[in-house]
């Protein structure tokens, strides 16, 4: 804006210095915020590494009452669950962006946004409570498996919490495509469906290569309602159907154990260790997404 | 028909079907969420506290938890949120420092919410002692909130056209004077709306509060801002997983108590937002 140039020379006024220092602050302290969660994530965690040998917390088994700390479980939990979301949600997500944007009549948009609206407003204790009592009866009943908390379930509801986020940012993505690229497939005699797959997709494909791993990070973090569809059992996988049984995740470990952990014991730092992991994994996710974000933003568009 | 219309048609309908997958199941959750839970709702329900191992009386103490939270985050958030936003649309200019915010925010809208709750046990319940307190539990979710208030509060902002301020300066105005004066009431629609999506998040959360607020079961209100208080979206989380025998009913009704609470909120953002739209002057 380059207005601010010419209002930089307006008259100082004591009273406005010291209302602009305070917004400075304000502004700074989003940085200050980063920086004290990881400094305290990190205060709490780190002994872990220091006071667990490394075999037992790299390990593949979680006792923690025997005094077994092995993470594998949980991190595998959360790999299987969100893949299994991520690839419930990419095609639903993408196909429900295209229909909003480039498809739907005005009547159904109207409806469309409001409605994806009001799911990310849903609670995910909520999501959870549904899952457990409506879905998971489903599941256990149409695959004939002994419960319906199953790593599918989880995915499942977790694919339905990480739509908002994809659909949003794609169809962003997708308006940022110059109208020109359709107005030049549409002359050259590309019918609309031509013209979406072969030239507004393609062109918007970072954009939505953003949206997945947006909605990846807030799959991998979400942690009420996983906790209480995936059936919380912190065992490796090693059956073929693993998909179908109890898993448990890094969130639902941390949710369902720290408020029973003594305060400075092995198992309520190794708690915090895998927040650090947590606070990592989605860091490098957010990192990667908001660097594409940036690099369209300064090309002109979300490309 | 050319057979590349055929395509097309086939296209636009599976289209619509997918959309129509994403979009049922939202309604099955709120329909089912409805009918199963407003037999509950009762005067009773909605202002006596739970007794009998919580599988009789109301949710009282719970839902006004909840608000007294939803309130305190309200009033730490806003302050910083909306002066960050100020800082970012009005007053940075495209420095590494500002890129350094940016990226700041972003990362802070993508840490799961029960990093936040580790973060906030940390910090606000043992280094500075507050204990498991609505304070606590205030401040932590302020934090989470920031981002979204952040980068509504600031689209609002650069949404105002550069020609308020210029004028405003024009008239011997000062730079803070033509922001409060002139751009803050222009983008305050926006703000609003950015405000209560924020915190409506934030009302429907479990993770955060679950080590820095949250009380399993205290039937009666909050005394200070260091005590524990109930809170509905961790009351649904106890009654239905940690209760055995609680009658489904009662399940349904919270949840009903609940959805209904951040769903007005979600209303008042979309009202404000369109009402304001119509009016605008630019």
């Amino acid at each position: 804006m380059n207005a601010h140039k010419a209002l930089r020379s307006g008259p100082v006024r004591w009273n406005d210095f010291v209302i602009e220092s305070l917004i400075r602050v304000t502004g700074f302290s989003t940085i200050a915020f980063v920086l004290l969660i990881l400094f305290f994530l990190l205060r709490e965690g780190m002994p872990a590494f220091f006071q667990v040998p490394l075999d037992n917390l790299f390990g593949p088994a979680w006792y923690p009452t025997l005094g077994h700390y092995g993470m594998v479980p949980q991190v595998v939990g959360s790999l299987v669950v969100t893949l299994t979301a991520v690839l419930i949600a990419l095609p639903l997500g993408v196909a429900t962006a295209v229909f909003v944007r480039e498809v739907a009549p005005n009547w159904a948009r109207e409806i469309l946004k409001p409605l994806i609206e009001v799911l990310a407003g849903i609670p995910s204790v909520v999501l959870g409570f549904f899952g457990m009592t409506v879905i998971a009866p489903i599941v256990r009943q149409s695959l004939g498996v002994p419960t319906g908390l199953t790593a599918f379930t989880g995915g499942l509801v977790l694919a339905y919490m990480a739509l908002p986020t994809i659909i949003s940012v794609a169809e962003d993505a997708l308006d940022a495509v110059p109208k020109s690229y359709r107005d030049a497939a549409l002359a050259m005699g590309a019918t609309r469906w031509q013209t979406i797959w072969r030239v507004t997709v393609p062109a918007a494909r970072s954009g939505i290569i953003t949206a997945v791993l947006l909605g990846m990070g807030r799959a991998i973090g979400e942690t009420m309602a996983v906790m209480m569809v995936t059936g919380n059992a912190a065992r490796l996988p090693h059956e073929l159907d693993f998909l179908f049984r109890p898993i448990r995740t890094m969130t639902a470990t941390i949710a369902a154990e720290m408020g029973e952990v003594a305060q400075g014991s092995d198992h309520y730092h190794v708690l915090f260790a895998i927040g650090i992991v947590l606070f990592m994994v989605t860091f490098v996710i957010n990192l990667t997404a908001a660097v594409t974000i940036f690099r369209k933003r300064r090309r002109g568009g979300l490309r | 028909m050319k057979k590349r219309y055929l395509v097309q048609g086939l296209g636009f309908a599976l289209l619509g079907l997918i959309a129509l997958v994403v979009v049922v199941p939202i309604l099955w959750v709120v329909g089912e969420i409805v009918w199963r839970g407003v037999g509950a709702i009762s005067w009773e329900f909605l202002t006596t506290a739970p007794h009998e191992g919580m599988k009789a009386g109301g949710i009282f103490p719970a839902i006004v938890g909840t608000m007294l939270l939803t309130l305190g985050t309200a009033l730490a958030a806003i302050p910083v949120g909306v002066g960050g936003a100020i800082y970012l649309a009005e007053y940075a200019r495209d420095t590494w420092a500002t890129r350094l915010i940016r990226l700041a925010i972003i990362n802070l809208a993508g840490i799961p919410s029960v990093v936040y709750g580790l973060f906030g046990l940390g910090l606000f319940v043992l280094f500075l002692q507050f204990g498991t307190s609505i304070l606590a539990g205030c401040l932590t979710l302020a934090i989470m909130t920031l981002p979204v208030i952040i980068s509504a509060a600031e689209e609002a902002l650069r949404a105002v056209p550069v020609e308020y301020r210029t004028v405003s300066a024009s008239l011997g105005g000062t730079r803070w004077q033509g922001i409060y004066r002139i751009v803050l009431p222009q983008a305050l629609p926006g703000i609003i709306t950015g405000v209560l999506l924020g915190l409506l998040r934030a009302a429907g959360e479990t993770a955060p509060i679950l080590f820095t607020v949250a009380a399993f079961y205290l039937p009666r209100l909050p005394q200070s801002l260091f005590d524990e208080t109930m809170a509905l979206p961790y009351h649904l989380y106890v009654i239905s997983t940690q209760v055995p025998g609680m009658p489904l009913q009662v399940q349904y009704g919270t949840a009903l108590v609940l959805l209904v609470l951040v769903l007005s909120l979600n209303v008042a953002a979309t009202l404000v937002r369109s009402y304001f739209r119509r009016r605008r002057q630019w």
